[in-house]
């Protein structure tokens, strides 16, 4: 029985055949409508959040499952004080499969040590978000055509963004790449990434304005600051605003250059720039669906 | 001076700092096992000036000792059977560490979940770096104190 923690666990060629399958859903959606008929997915949702529960939802429901759960701790058991190991034992008595986020970064690890069926990491804490990841390779695969020999600007929080994160640790086993990490001083990317990226001889820059690396990019990976991740409202309110990309920003890039966002977007986009064909970010929503499709199909060892 | 007397088979941990023995105790765990033992604390030392020994009277085989090397890797294991000294162990940083360093991160669900243990795997042999298994907050084994 496999997991889904970390977008690492699943080597280059098995995400290749997950992409594979994902792209077959796109093309082929009434193959599969049946697929998982029988099976429950579990969605265990300690913290708020409608975008991911709903896209898992949605891929179970388009394979013909069914779906239960909760979506946030207080409607849980956990608000009584069980623990999580404990949850997923009880879990596992009622669904085929889980994805679970939790706020605090293990969790999802927890569970999987004690679970009787596969779980997904939905998002624990500001640590991995591996279905968010898997939705941005797919999304950049499928609309590029590869995975690597690119530019990327990952901009916005990189210190807490746990998508930048995976997403990072993900594209480094791709050739040829070549990251660009645009933040405010205080929302850096974290040493244990720059780190890594050093010890790999990957090529990367670290700047604070968006405007001088525009033209040098292939992708653009903006990211909302989030206000759960500080601590501190003032340091929240100082730099919620730091970057937004507008149509100015836009025309200094090339014209092939695509524009990704993990959403819900605040202000980091101006909404001027949702007609530009390079915004892709509602395009990578419907890959998220796809994508978590596959993964259910995969981790259920369902062949179609 | 104090004389302890030699033991058939087991352990004599050698060159611990002195004052750590007590800890060295807990961390392996012979609290729990029934065999004897001699803690020798603030035992002159020409190297060290003072140090603390311990004497385990034990299998050799039943004490998993690679957590010295989290511990303090200067200590000098002798391995004794028979009566005689048969061995000096070279101490491996583990590849994982149980409930001898505590998840420092907030954010850590080991922050909350008070039975979980606090397990931390080796990342980086070279520059002693240990990572949570659960949140992979760093830990370097060169701050331990």
């Amino acid at each position: 029985m496999r997991h889904l923690m970390n977008p690492l666990d699943f080597t280059v060629d098995e995400l290749d055949r997950l992409f594979d399958l994902a792209n077959d859903i796109e093309k082929n959606p009434s193959k599969y409508a049946h697929a998982c008929e029988g099976k429950k997915l579990a969605t265990c949702f300690y913290e708020p959040s409608t975008r991911t529960r709903l896209s898992f939802e949605s891929a179970m429901l388009n394979l013909g499952g069914q779906v239960i759960g909760f979506s946030d701790a207080a409607s849980s058991s956990a608000s009584k004080g069980e623990s999580v190991s404990d949850t997923i034992r009880v879990i596992s008595c009622f669904a085929d499969i889980c994805a679970m986020r939790h706020p605090k970064e293990g969790a999802p690890m927890v569970a999987a040590e004690k679970s009787g069926i596969p779980v997904i990491n939905a998002g624990d804490g500001g640590h991995q978000h591996p279905t968010q990841t898997l939705t941005d390779l797919l999304t950049i695969r499928s609309l590029k055509g590869r995975l690597g020999g690119f530019t990327i600007g990952l901009c916005g929080d990189l210190k807490f963004g746990r998508t930048v994160h995976s997403l990072i640790n993900a594209l480094v086993r791709y050739p040829d790449i070549n990251f660009i990490f645009i933040s405010p001083p205080e929302l850096k990317v974290p040493d244990y990434i720059i780190e890594m990226l050093n010890e790999k001889h990957i090529n990367y820059e670290e700047v604070i304005g968006l405007e001088e690396c525009m033209s040098k990019l292939d992708l653009l990976y903006m990211t909302r600051v989030q206000r759960e991740r500080f601590f501190n409202e003032e340091d929240y309110v100082r730099l919620k605003d730091f970057y937004i990309l507008n149509k100015a920003k836009m025309a200094m890039a090339k014209e092939d250059m695509l524009v990704l966002h993990p959403l819900p977007r605040v202000n980091e986009i101006s909404v001027e720039v949702d007609d530009d064909p390079r915004a892709v970010y509602f395009k990578q929503v419907q890959y998220g669906v796809y994508v978590r499709m596959a993964l259910i199909l995969t981790l259920l060892e369902i062949n179609i | 001076m104090l004389n302890v007397g030699k033991i058939e088979e087991g352990f004599v941990l050698d060159h611990i700092e002195a004052g750590k023995s007590l800890s060295i105790y807990h961390h392996l765990q012979l609290d729990k096992l029934d065999c004897m033992v001699a803690i020798i604390k603030n035992a002159r030392s020409n190297k060290m000036g003072k140090k603390d020994i311990l004497k385990v009277e034990c299998d050799i085989d039943t004490l998993n000792l690679d957590v010295l090397a989290f511990i303090d890797h200067n200590i000098t294991v002798n391995v004794i059977k028979d009566g005689e000294l048969v061995d000096k162990k070279d101490l491996v940083l583990p590849k994982e560490i149980k409930n001898i360093i505590k998840c420092k991160n907030p954010r850590c669900i080991t922050s909350i979940e008070q039975e979980l243990p606090h397990i931390f795997v080796l990342a980086d042999e070279k520059n002693e770096v240990y990572r949570c298994k659960y949140c992979e907050e760093k830990y370097n084994r060169r701050d331990f104190e």
